[in-house]
């Protein structure tokens, strides 16, 4: 299982806070994962989840590019934090 | 003599390499900036700086006046990072405490929103490090704002400025 996050105007945009996926190999990076969730979600996925700057984690942990993913991770899409 | 100097030297250093008290909050409470200021306080006398920093909420948004404001976090996500950013601090400079407090949930405009506390025995380190956890704050600890006003909803920008701001300290000038 990938519990799938997502956060503020990205969580709005979607209307969707998380996502339980069961595992597969065909989400095994972060790029496959993205690239499942806009193939399923359709036009509108797409355009929010390709937006430039968006950010992406694996564990709480940001990462850049693309990232290995296991089997019980959570990644989490985000636009740029605003916070403090 | 000798003796005596000996080991109230080695004493110092010992409580000088003591890890310095790191504590982070997140929380829709609002906090009693005094009342944290004592926390922070060890009472072993070796304080000679305490700098905080506490943020409002404005009343002039990014593009309309703010009523009030939506916080959004990661929960866990964010405790992990603002406590990186503390031990990236006390990495950097000998700190003895550092502290923050975040507030999460609905804010209203002049509500306070965030406080950044930190000890040192000299000022230098005091102020810089509470500049840099704030710097580091805003550009990594995954919060998100949302502005309300007569317009609506209106999701705060990340600036490029507070991009700039967390970048200056990677030079060596201020290392």
């Amino acid at each position: 299982m990938l519990k799938v996050l997502f956060f503020a105007r990205v969580k709005e945009e979607l209307d969707c806070p998380a996502l339980d996926l069961p595992w597969s190999e065909s989400i095994a990076s972060v790029e496959r994962l993205q690239a499942q969730l806009c193939e399923s979600g359709g036009q509108r996925w797409q355009e929010v989840l390709s937006q430039p700057n968006m950010v992406r984690a694996v564990n709480q942990t940001v990462v850049s590019g693309d990232a290995p993913l296991c089997d019980g991770d959570e990644v989490a899409f985000f636009p740029p934090v605003t916070g403090g | 003599m000798a003796m005596k100097w000996h080991f109230s030297h080695r004493l110092l250093v010992v409580e000088l390499n003591a890890a310095p008290a790191l504590t982070v909050s997140v929380q829709e409470a609002d906090f009693d900036v005094a009342a944290l200021q004592r926390q922070l306080i060890t009472g072993t006398g070796q304080e000679g700086a305490v700098v905080t920093f506490t943020g409002h909420v404005r009343k002039v948004g990014t593009d309309q006046p703010v009523d009030s404001m939506l916080l959004e976090h990661y929960p866990g996500m964010t405790e992990n990072s603002i406590t990186d950013i503390l031990r990236q601090a006390s990495a950097r400079w000998p700190l003895l405490a550092a502290s923050v407090v975040h507030r999460v949930g609905r804010l209203q405009a002049g509500d306070q929103i965030v406080w950044v506390g930190v000890t040192s025995a000299h000022r230098e380190a005091a102020f810089n490090a509470c500049e840099f956890v704030m710097d580091y704050l805003k550009n990594e600890a995954p919060f998100w704002k949302k502005e309300q006003g007569p317009r609506g909803g209106q999701w705060v920008e990340a600036r490029h400025e507070d991009r700039q701001r967390a970048a200056r300290w990677d030079s060596d000038a201020t290392k």
